[in-house]
């Protein structure tokens, strides 16, 4: 084995861009469980982001707008999800799982004539002289701006839940929506906000795949991305560090099994595959095994329509 | 998945119902049908079966009816669209996957008068044909062409599963890399996926980063040559040519070309022709093709490649021919010898000079 050629320093790096659609889908799924409501739908909202992104970046080659329509389809997606749960009382699991094959099919159709083209090639930010120091220069000041905007996006629901009144409502109206009803706080409107802003950033992780990652439009290209997504906020238990950390294990693990392969390691290829599933089980059970019963950390009322008149 | 499936499925059998209701005078048109693993728009494996489907109805024209589902699921859920298509009238039904094998037998037992081509599978019956192509005669010309185009001497190689098919394809590939380059090393990345894009492109990098400069992949998205091609090293299309993804980074391609199999396989069933058989088509037949060469391969390497691909295809060259040991250094082929059709069908081990383990 020759470790000499695995560059600790890349490898971190990839390991990080690895992680960036997963976190972007869990941050805000996270945010829409704990207003109570449970999108099944991840799948489908990151890979209508993902061609909504390649689009709109081969039609105007502005980051910008490639970022804003990525955001704005899956956020617009996300509102059919929205309308049937919150207003028609549609079962949220059914829909989110509708939803899911929704945005697998939209997704190709609108993609038919761009498969098979190269997205153009975004520059990242500059940070000067920052970007020259040794070690964090590349691991700290290396990325493309959806990096960026992933950790911010984490930090800032972090902020919103804990430290702000609005996110206080927000997780009020998903432990027990009757008492916060009572209380005379807009539930369907929270959670319908909620749902959006699960179905923006959902979009962004998808885009980041067809634009950054991979870079292409490839029908189905998420390849269950989405359904890790949703295993990762239950492993972070609701909360946006842990989710986030989920996230850099999954897809850290992934990658660097990939890269001890080609390294060439010793071990077979099939238990270096099954590793990022098996240690997100582990860390599953070590979670559950600390408490007793049902989880303290899921919303009381995940999942459960509302319903005013009652 | 299903719901859509059935959707697709229930349109498709309407329409096909409203078409023959339309023309009651004309005779009935031969029902084909097609079961596929993937999305038809995977520009890889699936898109290739589809282009054999389509040439089917431009060669026969109003003589076939053909209808397909496609991303069906290996497994039970197969049993269920493929009981479908007979039931809606397809006489001739194609199972495009490995993984349809055992719902393919099942079905076939069911409907006696129904004939089922599955493809590189290996069970048979009365009304159930296997085909194959030998992809590694032309994993023999794209190996080649590589060791003569590596500058560091590693190629990277993304792979599916360890099955035989693939491991047969790293075999060869590896083998005539090393003829034309004795200091060629190969470096395999096993991804246990066909379809994940974002995977294959991980693995594509993890070799670069391994000092790869040309990146050969035995999966079915053209991840891996986006990522050549935005790296500014050399790809193969797999399946497909797949140059629009990698119009600098391809040098040739393996393209799967089903179309004239199906054709008269079609044409078979239309004179009562049709029998189970065994096909296992390569160069010759014209089921591998091998894509256009890139003008960056150097004329002479063009014309070597060519060279070999003729051979093979005359059957003046196979591509295991002995001396060739396995990785343990136990002999395998002896000078002159060509393996056989069983030992290739089965083959689980790497030839010698390759490194790592084949998983098990």
């Amino acid at each position: 084995m020759d470790w000499g050629s695995l560059n600790p320093l890349s490898l971190v790096a990839t390991m990080v861009v690895a992680s960036i659609p997963i976190m972007f889908a869990a941050t805000g799924e996270l945010v829409a469980e704990k207003s109570g409501v449970l999108n099944l739908g991840v799948e489908g909202m990151m890979i209508t982001g993902a061609v909504a992104g390649f689009i709109a970046a081969l039609e105007t080659e502005s980051q910008v707008a490639a970022i804003a329509a990525a955001a704005a389809a899956g956020s617009g997606i996300s509102l059919f999800f929205g309308v049937l749960t919150q207003f028609l009382k549609s079962n949220q699991v059914a829909t989110g799982l509708a939803l899911t094959i929704f945005g697998l099919g939209v997704s190709a159709l609108a993609g038919q004539n761009y498969t098979g083209q190269a997205p153009p090639q975004f520059s990242p930010p500059n940070f000067g002289p920052l970007g020259d120091i040794p070690i964090l220069g590349q691991i700290v000041f290396g990325y493309d701006y959806l990096v960026y905007m992933a950790f911010l996006t984490v930090l800032g629901v972090w902020l919103f839940l804990n430290f702000s009144r609005a996110g206080l409502v927000l997780r009020a109206i998903g432990e027990n929506h009757d008492a916060a009803h009572a209380l005379g706080y807009k539930v369907t409107r929270v959670r319908l906000l909620a749902i959006m802003f699960g179905g923006a950033t959902a979009g962004l992780g998808g885009a980041y795949l067809s634009l950054i990652r991979v870079p292409q439009w490839t029908e189905g290209m998420t390849a269950g991305a989405g359904w890790i997504a949703l295993a990762i906020v239950v492993f972070g238990s609701w909360r946006p560090w842990r989710v986030m950390a989920g996230a850099l294990l999954f897809g850290g693990v992934t990658l660097l099994q990939l890269n001890l392969q080609a390294v060439g390691l010793e071990i077979n290829a099939a238990y270096l595959s099954m590793a990022p599933y098996a240690i997100t089980i582990l860390v599953l059970v070590a979670i559950s095994a600390r408490r007793s019963g049902k989880s303290a950390d899921t919303p009381a009322s995940l999942g459960k329509p509302f319903h005013s008149s009652a | 998945m299903n719901f859509l499936r059935k959707i697709q499925l229930a349109a498709s059998i309407a329409a096909a119902a409203a078409l023959s209701l339309a023309a009651p005078a004309q005779a009935d048109p031969l029902k084909v049908g097609f079961i596929y693993v993937g999305p038809v728009s995977d520009f890889g494996w699936t898109y290739e079966h589809d282009q054999g489907r389509l040439a089917i109805e431009s060669a026969l024209g109003d003589a076939v009816e053909t209808t397909y589902v496609e991303s069906v699921p290996e497994g039970a859920d197969a049993e269920r669209v493929l009981t479908q298509l007979a039931l809606a009238g397809n006489e001739l039904i194609f199972a495009t996957s490995f993984g349809f094998m055992d719902p393919v037998i099942n079905v076939a037992q069911k409907f006696p008068n129904v004939k089922f081509e599955h493809a590189t599978g290996y069970k048979r019956a009365d009304n159930v044909s296997v085909y194959s192509a030998r992809f590694y005669e032309g994993r023999a010309v794209i190996g080649t062409i590589a060791g003569h185009m590596t500058k560091t001497n590693i190629i990277g190689y993304v792979a599916s599963y360890p099955i035989p098919e693939v491991v047969r394809g790293i075999n060869s590939a590896y083998i005539h890399a090393k003829k034309v380059n004795p200091d060629v090393e190969f470096k395999v990345v096993w991804v246990y996926t066909w379809f994940d894009p974002a995977k294959e492109a991980d693995a594509a990098t993890a070799l670069i980063d391994q000092g790869a400069d040309i990146i050969m992949q035995h999966t079915d998205s053209p991840a891996a040559m986006s990522i050549a091609e935005e790296k500014g090293l050399f790809a193969f299309g797999q399946a497909s040519d797949m140059k629009q993804f990698g119009p600098n980074a391809r040098l040739s391609s393996i393209i799967d070309d089903w179309g004239p199999y199906y054709v008269e396989r079609a044409k078979a069933v239309l004179d009562g022709t049709w029998e189970s058989e065994d096909a296992w088509h390569g160069i010759n037949e014209g089921m591998v093709g091998i894509g256009e060469f890139s003008d960056k391969i150097p004329a002479d390497v063009q014309a070597e490649a060519q060279a070999i691909a003729d051979a093979i295809s005359a059957g003046e060259y196979h591509p295991f021919t002995g001396p060739i040991n396995r990785q343990d250094g136990s002999p395998w082929l002896a000078e002159g010898e060509t393996a056989d059709d069983g030992t290739l069908l089965g083959m689980n081990f790497y030839v010698e000079g390759l490194e790592g383990e084949v998983p098990n």
